[in-house]
């Protein structure tokens, strides 16, 4: 575990800067992680952020394919709003775990 | 942060489900990592590309040790079948999707998909067999030209 500071705030991140405590993330928090990323958070990017903590929190596994079936968003999209790895990106920007699936 | 290969290119040659899967969760595991890639559909392979067969292909299990079944018996009527609607089963627990819908989030995710031009007319194929999806038909040239970069790496299976 390691300490970055996110947001003028410190937060308990993993070695590959995920966070570990769900509880110290906040839209601040998340737009600074984004702005990391080099992405600037739109109506829609708050929509998928949410669409993931939720099926983070009902303990679905997150893949692309479920991406496709989500109804939020659809794959070509996802790409597009979060370039360089989409799942990746967009549950580290979320503060949640990255995704173990190799799908 | 990044990583040294930038594009991954895929040979497939065959069209047993081990293969073609093992080719597109590698194509599709690149897009996810922020890697280009590509499939280049030859010989055997181009069955994933066919309409009316990629919903139809089969594990193999004559010739396949791995299977643990013994060859005389792999090679015996509804064998081959059977393994291939077990091996479906498990896939679809792991929520892995059909080869269709495989193909779908592949293009979708900007994973570019060719089809290899002597193939096609050695099998008597036209455009119109082969999935919508489906960026073009290339030479092998070609598709060694879209491999001309830095950091590219090229794998047949």
């Amino acid at each position: 575990m390691m300490k970055k500071i996110i947001a003028k705030r410190e937060i308990d991140v993993n070695e590959e800067g995920y966070l570990i405590d769900f509880k110290q993330w906040d839209r601040e928090v998340c737009e600074c992680i984004a702005d990391e990323c080099d992405i600037v958070m739109t109506e829609k990017h708050w929509e998928v952020v949410e669409y993931l903590q939720d099926k983070h929190h009902k303990e679905e596994p997150l893949s692309i394919r479920g991406i496709k079936k989500s109804g939020v968003i659809n794959i070509k999209e996802f790409y597009h709003l979060f370039p360089g790895g989409p799942l990746k990106k967009s549950t580290l920007i979320a503060g949640i775990p990255k995704p173990k699936s190799c799908i | 942060m990044g990583t040294k290969v930038k594009k991954m290119l895929f040979i497939l040659s065959k069209a047993t489900i081990e293969n073609v899967y093992a080719a597109f969760v590698m194509a599709n595991g690149a897009r996810m990592e922020g890697i280009e890639s590509e499939v280049f559909f030859t010989f055997f392979g181009l069955e994933a590309i066919q309409k009316k067969k990629l919903d139809h292909l089969h594990v193999a299990t004559v010739g396949n040790p791995a299977m643990h079944i013994p060859t005389m018996l792999g090679g015996l009527p509804g064998v081959e079948a059977l393994a291939t609607k077990m091996m479906k089963k498990e896939m679809e627990k792991l929520d892995m999707p059909p080869i269709g819908e495989f193909l779908e989030i592949l293009s979708d995710s900007g994973c570019k998909l060719w089809a290899c031009k002597l193939a096609v007319d050695m099998f008597h194929l036209n455009e119109e067999d082969l999935i919508d999806e489906l960026d073009g038909i290339l030479t092998i040239g070609d598709f060694y030209n879209r491999a001309d970069q830095e950091a590219a790496q090229i794998l047949f299976i």
